[in-house]
C-alpha cells in the first residue's frame, strides 16, 4: 500500500494542496503534479543543480528533496522570477551575455545566482562567482556568459 | 535594412529563461504508460532467460520475444563500401549481450516510480562468456586504408622521421537534458506524433516507418526544446523504436525518460582510438610526408554512425598542412563496451591532438621554434582551393579557402598583446611549471547534400520559416530569422523559425556535423528570395507598375522614387489568397516558396587555439590559466553566437583533455556511471576564454559565404592543452594520451621523457 501524504506548499506565491507519496521527490511535484516544467531534472543524484529551486528562500536540488519535506514551505521556481513579460535584471543579464544556449541548465543556474547574489552586500570578483557556480553544471557555455551575466547583475544591485 | 552580421538577442532566450521552453519531459498525456529499460548488468554473456517478478500485471514486461523478429537498427551513412549489417545493434538482446547496459527488456506500468521498481525485480540470467576490454583483442568489424601519394620514397628520402603513439580516452558528449520520448498514438488510425527526436527528425521517422512496415506519412515527429545535442542526442537508438512501437500496440500515449545512470552506459560514447602517426621532413623542416596507424574502439555494435568517425579521422588527419605523400590505416574493433557514435568534431579531435603532438615532437627534434615549423608547412592561401586525392562521407575533400598562415600570425599577435607570453615567463620565473600550446587545425561543415526550407508570409504580415534544421541550443532560430530578414528586408522580429517539424518540413536534413546554418541557411536564403520575387511580382500588379520601378526596403515593396507609392508584405499576402482580384487562375494561392539547396562539397573552416596551463607537479593537477580560440567562420551571421559555439567547444575540449573518460575494469563493467566518476568541467575549471572570430574567407560554395562554427572551440583543445603539458614539463617525446588527469601527469613528471 503507497505511503501518502496531503501537503500543503506556496509556489511563486500560489497556494497548493497536494496528496503526494513519502518517496516522491520535490522535482517530481513541481514538474508533473503541479505543472511547473521549468524546473528540470539532469541527473538525479544531485550533482548537475539543474533541478535548483529555492525553498523558503534558500536554494536546494529539488531532486534530493521529497517533496513531503516542503509540506509548509515557500517555494520559488523560474516561473517565478519575471513579472509578466517583463524579465528580471537576472534573466536580461543572461540573454544579453549569451548565458545560456540549450537552457536546460539555465533555471538551476537563475535560482542559484538568485540566492547567491540575495545574500551578497559587495561586488565579488570572478574566481569567487566561479567557485560558486561550480555548483552547477553547463554543457554549453563554457559558463563564461553566466559569470559575466552574474557579476554584472552584483555591479547593478551593489553598485 | 541588414540582419547579417548583427549581434541580434536571441528569440530563444525569453521562453526558455522564463522556464517555458517545451522539453520532452515536460509534457504528459492523460492515460500515458511509462516505459523503463532493463538493462544487462553482465559485459558479456549467453542471454538465458528474462523472468518478470510474479507480482507484476500481464504484459508489463516485454522481451525481445514480443518484438518483430531480427530488427537491428540501420547506420545513417555508409561510406566506403562496408557493410557492418552483422554488427548492428538489435532493438533487444535475444542470446546474448555484449555490453553492460545493453537493453534486454522494457517494463511498463502508469507510474514512473512504479516502472522502476517493476524493473529492479526482473530477473535476468546470463551465462557470462569472456570479456573484452582491450581494443587490440576486440573483433574486427572494419578495416580500410586512405591516402595519396608516394609515402614510402618520401619516408626513405627523409632528413628527419619523427614517430608518436597516441591514445584519446573513451569520452562523450554527455548533454545535461538525459534522452526522452513520448509517443502519442490515434486510436483509431494508429497514427503517431513523436516528441522529442530532436537533431534528425526526418531520417529517424523514416528508419520506423521502415522498421514498423508504415508509411512515413503515418507518423509526424515534432522537434523539442532539447537539451543539448553535440552529436550523441537524436540518433535512432533502440528506444526510439520501443516507444512508438508500444504506443500502436497498445493504443495508449507511450512516454520515456532516460536517467543519467542509463545515459551514461546507453548513450553513445565517441573517441577511443590509439595512433601511431609519423611525420618524415627534410633537412629545412618541409614535410614530405604523414603517416597513421589507428585501432579504434568502436563497443560491443556498429551503431547510426556507421565508420564515419574512422573515416573522418584519416580524411581530415593532414589538416590544413601543405602534405604531399599520405596513408592512414585503421582498425574498427568492437569489444565489450557501450557503443560508439560521433561526438562534435568527431575524428578531428583525436586526428589533431595527435597531429599537433607530431609537429611539436619534432619542432623539439629539428630545432625549429614550434610556430614557426607550422607555418612553414602550412598551405597558403594561393595555393587554395586544394584537392586532396580522397573522399569523406561521400564527398571529395576539397579545401575551399582561407588563409591558415595569416590565422595562425593574427593568433599569435593576439596572445601576445593579451599577455600570454609574457604571463609565462613570470610563472617560469616564479619557479611554476607553466606552458605553452598552441595548435592549428581544420574544420570542415555545410555537409549535404540538400536542405529544404519552406518561407510563408502570413497576412499580418508575419513571416515563418519551416526548416530542417533542429534547435539543439547553438540558435539555429535566431540566425535563419536573420537570414530570412536579410532577403527580404524585413525586421528579424515579425520572423518565427520552426524547425524540425516532418511535417511542416518533411525534406529535413537536421542539425549535425555543423551544417544547418550553411545548408539549412542558404536553402532559406534561396527560399526567402523566390518570396521576395513572388511579392514584388504581384506588388506590381497591384501598383499597376513595372517590376523593375519596385524595391524592396523596410518591409515593403515600394515604387522607386515616388513616397507613398508602396504596399506591404502583409498586403501581398493578403493579395494572393484565393478569390483576390491579383491571383491569377493558374497560380497557387499563398505567398510562400519552397526552395532546396544542394551542396557539392564541404566547406572547411578553419583555427588556432593556443593554452597556457600551470602544472602542480606535487599533484599533477592541471590548471588551465588561459585559453584563445581564433577561427574563421568565412561570415558570422551573429557573431555573438559563433562565439558562444566556440566558447562551449572549449569547456567540452578541456573535459576531454583533463578530466572526462569512460574507464571500464576487466569485466567490463563501467566505472563512469554517476557524474561523481565522469567529471564534466565546472566553472572553476575553467578560466576566462578569449575569442577571435575572423571572416577572412567567406566559403565560396554557398550564397552566404558560411562556414560552420558548431565544432572548431573543441577540434584543437585536446593538442593545446597536450602541448601546454609538454611544454611545462619539458619532455622530449610526446605527452601520449588523453585525458591527462592528475594521476597521469604524475607519471609523466615520474618517468621525465
Amino acid at each position: 500500500m503507497k505511503d501518502i501524504h496531503l501537503i500543503a506548499l506556496a509556489v511563486n506565491g500560489n497556494e497548493h494542496e497536494i496528496v503526494v507519496e513519502s518517496r516522491r521527490t520535490l522535482a517530481d511535484v513541481l514538474r508533473h503534479d503541479l505543472g511547473y516544467t521549468g524546473t528540470h531534472v539532469g541527473c538525479e543524484h544531485g550533482i548537475c543543480g539543474a533541478c535548483t529551486v529555492l525553498l523558503d528562500g534558500e536554494p536546494v536540488r529539488s531532486c534530493l528533496v521529497f517533496g513531503v519535506q516542503a509540506d509548509g514551505c515557500e517555494v520559488r521556481t523560474v516561473e517565478g522570477l519575471a513579472d509578466g513579460e517583463e524579465l528580471s535584471d537576472l534573466q536580461k543579464a543572461f540573454s544579453r551575455c549569451h548565458g545560456l544556449q540549450c537552457g536546460f541548465c539555465t533555471p538551476g543556474f537563475l535560482m542559484l545566482s538568485e540566492a547567491y547574489l540575495s545574500e551578497q552586500d559587495t561586488v565579488p570578483d570572478e574566481a569567487e562567482v566561479r567557485e560558486v557556480l561550480a555548483a552547477n553544471l553547463c554543457r554549453c557555455t563554457g559558463y563564461q556568459g553566466i559569470v559575466e551575466a552574474v557579476r554584472q547583475v552584483a555591479e547593478e544591485r551593489m553598485g | 535594412m541588414t540582419s547579417i552580421g548583427e549581434r541580434l538577442p536571441r528569440k530563444e532566450d525569453p521562453r526558455l529563461l522564463r522556464g517555458l521552453g517545451r522539453f520532452c519531459d515536460d509534457q504528459d498525456r492523460a492515460g500515458q504508460v511509462w516505459m523503463r529499460v532493463v538493462r544487462s548488468p553482465i559485459a558479456h554473456g549467453r542471454l538465458v532467460e528474462v523472468r518478470k517478478p510474479g507480482s507484476a500485471p500481464g504484459g508489463s514486461v516485454v522481451t525481445a520475444r514480443d518484438l518483430p523478429p531480427g530488427l537491428r537498427i540501420p547506420v545513417r551513412l555508409t561510406v566506403q563500401g562496408i557493410d557492418l549489417t552483422e554488427y548492428l545493434q538489435p532493438v533487444l538482446a535475444a542470446d546474448e549481450v555484449r555490453y553492460v547496459g545493453e537493453p534486454v527488456a522494457v517494463v511498463l506500468a502508469d507510474d514512473p516510480y512504479e516502472a522502476e521498481d517493476i524493473a529492479e525485480r526482473v530477473e535476468v540470467d546470463i551465462d557470462e562468456l569472456p570479456v573484452t576490454v582491450d581494443t587490440a583483442s576486440g573483433t574486427k568489424a572494419a578495416e580500410f586504408e586512405l591516402g595519396y601519394g608516394p609515402v614510402e620514397s618520401a619516408f626513405a628520402q627523409a632528413a628527419h622521421v619523427v614517430t608518436v603513439e597516441f591514445d584519446v580516452g573513451r569520452h562523450s558528449a554527455v548533454p545535461l537534458e538525459p534522452r526522452a520520448l513520448l509517443a502519442d498514438v490515434d486510436p483509431a488510425t494508429g497514427a503517431l506524433r513523436i516528441f522529442g527526436m530532436t537533431k534528425v527528425p526526418v531520417f529517424n521517422r523514416d528508419v520506423l516507418a521502415g522498421m514498423l512496415g508504415v508509411d512515413e506519412n503515418l507518423i509526424h515527429v515534432h522537434a523539442m526544446d532539447t537539451g543539448g545535442g553535440f552529436g550523441v542526442r537524436g540518433e535512432f537508438y533502440p528506444e526510439d523504436f520501443l516507444v512508438p512501437w508500444l504506443a500502436r500496440k497498445l493504443r495508449r500515449p507511450v512516454k520515456w525518460v532516460e536517467d543519467r545512470a542509463e545515459h551514461l552506459v546507453a548513450a553513445n560514447h565517441s573517441r577511443q582510438q590509439r595512433h601511431v602517426a609519423s611525420a618524415a621532413f627534410d633537412e629545412n623542416g618541409t614535410l614530405l610526408g604523414l603517416k597513421d596507424d589507428v585501432l579504434h574502439d568502436n563497443g560491443a555494435y556498429a551503431r547510426t554512425h556507421g565508420i564515419i568517425v574512422p573515416e573522418l579521422t584519416l580524411a581530415m588527419l593532414p589538416g590544413p598542412y601543405r602534405v604531399p605523400a599520405f596513408h592512414g590505416r585503421i582498425q574498427v574493433m568492437l569489444t565489450n563496451k557501450t557503443p560508439c557514435g560521433t561526438y562534435r568534431a568527431p575524428g578531428r579531435f583525436e586526428g589533431t591532438s595527435v597531429r599537433e603532438q607530431l609537429f611539436d615532437v619534432a619542432a623539439d627534434r629539428m630545432g625549429i621554434d614550434r610556430v614557426e615549423l607550422r607555418r612553414r608547412n602550412l598551405l597558403t592561401a594561393d595555393e587554395l582551393p586544394h584537392t586532396r586525392a580522397m573522399s569523406t562521407l561521400g564527398t571529395d575533400v576539397v579545401l575551399d579557402s582561407g588563409d591558415y598562415a595569416g590565422l595562425l600570425d593574427k593568433a599569435m599577435v593576439e596572445a601576445d598583446r593579451l599577455g600570454y607570453r609574457s604571463q609565462l615567463e613570470s610563472l617560469r620565473e616564479r619557479g611554476h611549471s607553466a606552458g605553452l600550446g598552441v595548435a592549428v587545425f581544420l574544420e570542415k561543415s555545410g555537409l549535404g547534400p540538400q536542405e529544404t526550407a519552406d518561407v510563408v508570409v502570413g497576412t499580418s504580415g508575419e513571416v515563418r520559416v519551416h526548416s530542417g534544421g533542429t534547435s539543439l541550443g547553438q540558435g539555429i532560430e535566431t540566425v535563419l530569422a536573420q537570414v530570412t530578414a536579410d532577403a527580404l528586408a524585413v525586421d528579424p522580429a515579425v520572423v518565427t523559425v520552426v524547425n524540425g517539424d516532418t511535417v511542416l518540413q518533411p525534406f529535413g536534413g537536421g542539425s549535425w556535423a555543423s551544417r544547418s546554418t550553411v545548408v539549412g541557411g542558404s536553402a532559406v536564403h534561396k527560399a526567402a528570395l523566390a518570396v521576395r520575387e513572388r511579392a514584388i511580382q504581384l506588388a506590381s500588379r497591384m501598383l499597376e507598375v513595372s517590376e523593375d520601378d519596385l524595391e524592396v526596403a523596410a518591409g515593403t515593396i515600394r515604387v522607386k522614387g515616388a513616397p507613398g507609392m508602396s504596399v506591404s508584405y502583409a498586403e501581398v499576402a493578403t493579395a494572393c489568397r484565393p478569390g483576390s482580384p491579383h491571383l491569377r487562375n493558374d497560380e497557387p494561392a499563398g505567398l510562400s516558396a519552397r526552395r532546396r539547396f544542394e551542396v557539392e562539397h564541404m566547406t572547411y573552416p578553419y583555427g588556432v587555439h593556443l593554452a597556457l596551463v600551470d602544472v602542480d607537479t606535487g599533484t599533477g593537477h592541471v590548471k588551465v590559466l588561459r585559453y584563445l580560440v581564433a577561427y574563421d567562420v568565412g561570415r558570422a551571421i551573429n557573431p555573438t553566437l559563433v562565439e558562444g559555439q566556440l566558447l562551449g567547444g572549449v569547456a567540452q575540449g578541456v573535459g576531454g583533455a583533463l578530466l572526462e573518460e569512460f574507464r571500464y575494469d576487466d569485466a567490463g563493467q563501467p566505472q563512469a556511471v554517476t557524474f561523481m566518476d565522469y567529471q564534466l568541467p565546472t566553472a572553476a575549471e575553467l578560466p576566462h576564454i578569449d575569442i577571435l572570430v575572423a571572416q577572412d574567407a567567406p566559403a565560396p560554395g554557398n550564397p552566404l559565404g558560411v562556414k560552420g562554427a558548431g565544432e572548431g572551440g573543441v577540434t584543437a583543445a585536446g593538442a593545446s592543452i597536450a602541448g601546454a603539458i609538454r611544454d611545462a614539463l619539458g619532455l622530449t617525446g610526446p605527452v601520449g594520451r588523453l585525458p591527462m588527469t592528475a594521476e597521469r601527469v604524475r607519471g609523466l613528471i615520474e618517468e621525465g621523457t
